[in-house]
């Protein structure tokens, strides 16, 4: 058995500073960008969270799931499904409350999907998500297929009734912008952090041979159980955004291809380092755009078969930079080390 | 103080229609080193397996200080003082050998998942499990190698990393599967030394195929043959015994 190689869980000082330069660009961009790229680098944020949920699973500790949307989108519907009809709902409770309850349908779907192992438990989570997935898509009262419209944004007011002072509005994009930057920084450092927490090495044992750490006395089912719920709930964090943004969550947020497009935005960036995990959510949207755009040549339309570039340059990337783009990266940055001495 | 540690009473473990296991029964005491020893296939591995929870018996029992244990998992007896070696390597490949060893001593000080530091800590600063790592990599001569990567360490130093490991969980009683397997001859003596050393506080199980490491170290010795126990005794008595000669020392001592 080939261990699976632990990625870049250190990054080094160049690809730090590369990092840290992005980062700022990021946080300058509202300042060149239009409201409509301002929209889709939110986007791109909202997904950079979700792929780095998918991550503490996938990249951490060796857990590929395939149903990882569910609790993406349960988020999304618990805000369109709580808020008050005709008030805007407070962010302050109905964030943690949505996200806690995508936490807690991890923990329970959890439960069963935990003990199995390998390819079983790419199938479990896949068939999970797909009950959550029809269970609102066949119920009415969920919104059925046609999904469910946030009709008002939340409200980042503090405090209640006349009392009440709100500084910011999440109508406005500028705002939505910063506060999904900050959600996600914070959740990137939380994740980081972990990553090298007691809890978060044995994570990273028992991806790399669950076996031993039995023997040496860790319990990894509550370990992989843990591990799935806080990826359930920071999932939620992401979802709920989304659904804050676009104001509309369909069952499409929680299906197949959504849990796909983490899997992918996962390895496209590089696993087990979160860092990673935000290039490839960045990347994967900007190439989707540059993709869906491409010019009629001739008689084909080639932004039409988009798909098939995006295919393509996926296997390309694994075929050519195994360990995603900030391993291509590091390596790149390596050779000109090399080439400098 | 002289005690018994471990007793497993009547194990049997069977797989399908074969007995891999057949009714054995031992005791191991504090300061005695108990080898087992056999031709392969004999059941050496799954006896092993049954005592550490790996395999749950299909009947019998293993008491452990007095606890019946039979049919924990792994983990949990790995808690209540038990460790173990495998006969096939069986470590963390990518990482350090000193990471190896000091997830193992992690295991010691679970902190409870309450505390923040479980969560938000920085896991390789912490002194105390530090020093348990630093403990047991110095008992198993690895000094020289606790940056390098496991995977890149010869044979011989993973199956010292494979008892580094073993010992940093700080267990009463001691299996070790096919220790010096492997190992080189320098390796091997040092290794014999280090059981002798370690014999006072723990009470060992060794399976073992290098009959010069049995005889120097055990007290006590087990002969089992198709699962079943055919000898066991003093090594000088086993030795004698005719069926034992027949069955198995015969083969490699004519």
């Amino acid at each position: 058995m080939s261990a699976p190689k632990a990625n870049l869980e250190t990054l080094p000082t160049g690809l730090k500073v590369v990092l840290g330069l992005a980062l700022i660009a990021l946080l300058g961009f509202p300042f060149v960008g239009s409201d409509y790229y301002i929209q889709m680098v939110t986007r791109m944020m909202i997904l950079a969270i979700f792929a780095m949920s998918l991550d503490l699973l996938q990249g951490v500790t060796g857990l590929v799931s395939l149903g990882h949307a569910a609790y993406f989108g349960l988020a999304g519907y618990a805000l369109a499904l709580l808020s008050p009809a005709d008030a805007a709902p407070s962010l302050w409770w109905s964030l943690p409350l949505a996200a806690a309850l995508s936490g807690l349908a991890a923990l329970l779907i959890g439960f069963f999907v935990v003990r199995t192992h390998g390819i079983y438990f790419i199938m479990v989570t896949m068939a999970f998500a797909q009950m959550v997935f029809f269970l609102f898509f066949d119920n009415k009262v969920l919104g059925g297929s046609d999904g469910v419209y946030v009709n008002i944004k939340p409200s980042l007011a503090i405090g209640w009734g006349a009392q009440s002072w709100e500084p910011l509005s999440l109508d406005s994009k500028l705002t939505f912008f910063y506060l999904t930057a900050i959600l996600m920084l914070v959740v990137y450092a939380f994740l980081r952090r972990l990553l090298w927490s007691p809890f978060g090495r044995a994570l990273a044992g028992i991806r790399v041979n669950e076996h031993r750490m039995r023997a040496l006395g860790f319990g990894t089912f509550g370990h992989k159980l843990t591990a799935f719920a806080l990826a359930g709930t920071l999932a939620g964090v992401a979802g709920y955004l989304w659904g804050a943004q676009t104001g509309y969550v369909n069952p499409e947020l929680m299906g197949f291809h959504m849990s796909a497009h983490a899997v992918l935005m996962v390895i496209l960036g590089g696993m087990g380092n979160f860092a990673g995990a935000i290039v490839g959510a960045f990347t994967f949207e900007y190439v989707l755009h540059v993709f869906k755009d491409l010019p009629q040549a001739g008689s084909v339309n080639l932004g039409k078969h988009w798909q098939l570039w995006m295919g393509s340059f996926i296997v390309l990337v694994v075929l050519f930079a195994p360990r995603g783009l900030l391993g291509l990266v590091q390596r790149l940055g390596q050779r000109k080390e090399a080439g400098d001495e | 103080m002289n005690e018994v540690l471990l007793s497993a009473r009547q194990l049997t473990k069977r797989f399908g229609g074969l007995a891999a296991v057949n009714d054995v029964s031992l005791d191991l005491w504090r300061d005695r080193i108990h080898a087992v020893i056999g031709p392969n296939g004999a059941g050496k591995s799954t006896l092993t397996n049954l005592l550490s929870g790996d395999l749950p018996p299909s009947s019998g029992q293993v008491l452990l200080g007095g606890l019946d244990i039979t049919g924990w998992a792994p983990e949990k007896i790995s808690r209540q003082g038990l460790g173990r070696s495998y006969q096939k390597t069986n470590i963390f490949l990518p990482f350090s050998v000193w990471e190896n060893v000091r997830l193992a001593a992690q295991s010691r000080s679970a902190q409870a998942p309450w505390n923040p530091g479980h969560w938000l800590g920085n896991a390789i600063n912490s002194a105390a499990i530090n020093a348990r790592t630093q403990r047991a990599i110095e008992l198993c001569g690895l000094e020289n190698r606790a940056q390098r990567s496991a995977g890149t360490i010869s044979h011989g130093e993973q199956r010292q990393l494979e008892i580094a490991m073993t010992l940093a969980t700080e267990p009463q009683v001691l299996l070790l599967d096919e220790p010096l397997a492997g190992m080189g001859m320098a390796e091997a003596e040092r290794m014999v030394a280090l059981l002798l050393k370690l014999k006072k506080h723990h009470a060992m199980l060794l399976v073992e195929h290098d009959m010069d490491a049995v005889f120097a170290l055990a007290d006590h010795l087990t002969v089992m043959v198709n699962g079943q126990v055919i000898a066991s005794g003093r090594p000088s008595d086993v030795r004698a015994d005719a069926d034992v000669q027949a069955a198995y020392l015969g083969e490699e001592h004519a």
